[in-house]
């Protein structure tokens, strides 16, 4: 009954959603607007279950003597200090919804005090890190990582005004040899004919997946179970 | 000769930093602008916005965190400027929690500053943040004011005259995506362009602009991507809307640091690669 009932459920869901798509009379269009209302109030509640599970993950953590509960606590505090402020709206009149980036409220002082400048300064370091890489890891080992190395090359001076002006002396009847034209080239033709297989590539296995969660055939998700 | 090999051998990964520290922070302090020129798929989506007849409704959505601020707010910056000096209407809204406060950084020094005369509900709105990523856009496709029912600042979305005629994500001449991620201009593509034939403008990271060139030109106008593309975007607006000459080149200054710091990581690639043939050699 368990696993009866919710393949019953996906079975009916599933259906009814593909067949909305293709079946243009009521009640299908409007259905279809209303269970995306659901699907963004049910979305709303996976806050709270995401809240709850990092609250138990890292208090579990920290009853356990992790070597790292200090960072932990810096979570736990982290997490409620920003609930409470946001909650009660500190700093400003106390009511619920409103504008949390208010001029005075505290959320957006700890917002733009602290978290902002963390971020940035964060993912500033990627910086030094990717240079480092560069000289490290770039290098034309085989005949894969040259080809690699080049069309990075290229697309790397591209993105600089020295790749502009270090091409810009030849003429138009040597248009191809110019960076900004093989960067474009680049872009527009092989890393687009990449993508594209990808994504094409991505869309059928979701078809796949969607049929065999459909037809009970995919079943990982009712507890480890395949088929 | 000997010397060169051995230090280019047992190059120190602090000389590596403080290169790329020193190539960044000289042009940040002598305001090293670069100007360029706009390519192709920049130029399209100008001329985009530039074909919109005055007063279109376009959707502005602020999709990025502070991480990537300084790449991603010249181009909300130069959108602003575009679309209200064309006298169009702008709704701001954010599908990531962190665009919301982005999307005041806008209003507060784009909007407030150099278009005092623009009026908060007739030429602009706030929007501000909802949950459910792309579900929020399939809903807003058929409901936008059952997802929206106030305005960021609390107020009742039916008493602001520009949410008047608006129903469904439909009602919009365009949208304007500036992101770094998903959801992001993807999203916006696959669940109101294409399905309701809405032009869709990109600005989004470097990283992220290779990912979404199969989809230009038929299903998105053009693309901003990196500081390069906010920059080019900016040479367009200065070149035809002048008075921004001042004002309007931030992504034009951050780009003098990025690039420097570019030309230092294509040296130490080059660099890194004579190490490697030097090293094989020796062995």
């Amino acid at each position: 009954m368990k696993k009866r009932v919710p393949l019953i459920i996906i079975f009916c869901v599933g259906t009814l959603f593909v067949l909305a798509i293709f079946l243009p009379f009521p009640p299908f269009p409007a259905m279809e607007g209303e269970v995306s209302v659901w699907f963004d109030i049910l979305k709303g509640f996976a806050f709270v279950l995401g809240g709850g599970n990092l609250i138990r993950v890292t208090a579990d953590k920290i009853r356990k003597g992790h070597p790292d509960r200090f960072y932990l606590w810096v979570t736990l505090v982290g997490f409620f200090g920003m609930l409470v402020v946001g909650l009660l709206q500190l700093g400003g009149p106390i009511a619920p919804g409103g504008d949390f980036t208010t001029e005075g409220l505290w959320f957006r002082r700890i917002y733009d005090g602290i978290f902002a400048p963390c971020m940035a300064a964060i993912f500033s370091t990627l910086a030094f890190f990717v240079s480092s890489a560069a000289y490290r890891a770039f290098r034309a080992k085989n005949r894969e990582a040259t080809i690699l190395l080049i069309a990075a090359f290229v697309i790397l001076l591209g993105r600089t005004p020295l790749g502009n002006s270090l091409t810009a002396w030849l003429p138009d009847f040597l248009n191809f040899l110019k960076i900004p034209w093989l960067f474009e080239k680049i872009l527009m033709y092989p890393n687009t004919a990449g993508q594209r297989a990808i994504l094409i590539g991505i869309a059928l296995g979701i078809i796949s997946n969607s049929l065999r969660l459909i037809l009970g055939v995919e079943r990982s998700y009712l507890g480890g179970e395949r088929s | 000769m000997n010397i060169l090999k051995n230090f280019l051998l047992q190059l120190d990964r602090r000389i590596i930093y403080a290169a790329i520290a020193l190539a960044v922070t000289i042009p940040l302090v002598l305001h090293f602008a670069v100007p360029l020129k706009p390519s192709p798929i920049v130029q399209s989506l100008f001329d985009a916005l530039e074909a919109l007849p005055p007063k279109s409704k376009v959707i502005l959505s602020f999709d990025y965190g502070p991480s990537t601020l300084p790449e991603n707010d010249p181009m909300a910056f130069a959108f602003a400027r575009h679309l209200l000096t064309r006298n169009h209407r702008i709704y701001m809204m954010a599908l990531w929690a962190t665009g919301a406060r982005n999307l005041d950084h806008t209003i507060e020094q784009v909007i407030e500053k150099e278009f005092p005369g623009k009026v908060y509900g007739v030429d602009y709105v706030k929007l501000g943040y909802k949950a459910g990523d792309e579900g929020l856009i399939n809903t807003l496709f058929k409901d936008f004011k059952g997802m929206y029912t106030t305005d960021g600042h609390g107020t009742n979305i039916n008493d602001i005259p520009m949410m008047k005629d608006i129903t469904t994500l439909e009602d919009f001449d365009m949208i304007l995506n500036v992101g770094s991620g998903r959801p992001g201009t993807k999203e916006w593509i696959q669940y109101a362009g294409d399905r309701g034939n809405i032009p869709i403008g990109g600005a989004v990271t470097a990283v992220e602009a290779l990912l979404l060139y199969p989809y230009y030109p038929r299903q998105l106008k053009g693309l901003l991507g990196g500081l390069q593309g906010a920059a080019e975007y900016e040479t367009a607006l200065i070149s035809k809307y002048p008075q921004f000459g001042t004002t309007g080149r931030q992504a034009q200054v951050y780009m003098g640091p990025q690039a420097v710091a570019h030309c230092v990581i294509l040296l130490l690639v080059i660099l890194g690669n004579v190490s490697y043939f030097l090293g094989r050699r020796r062995k």
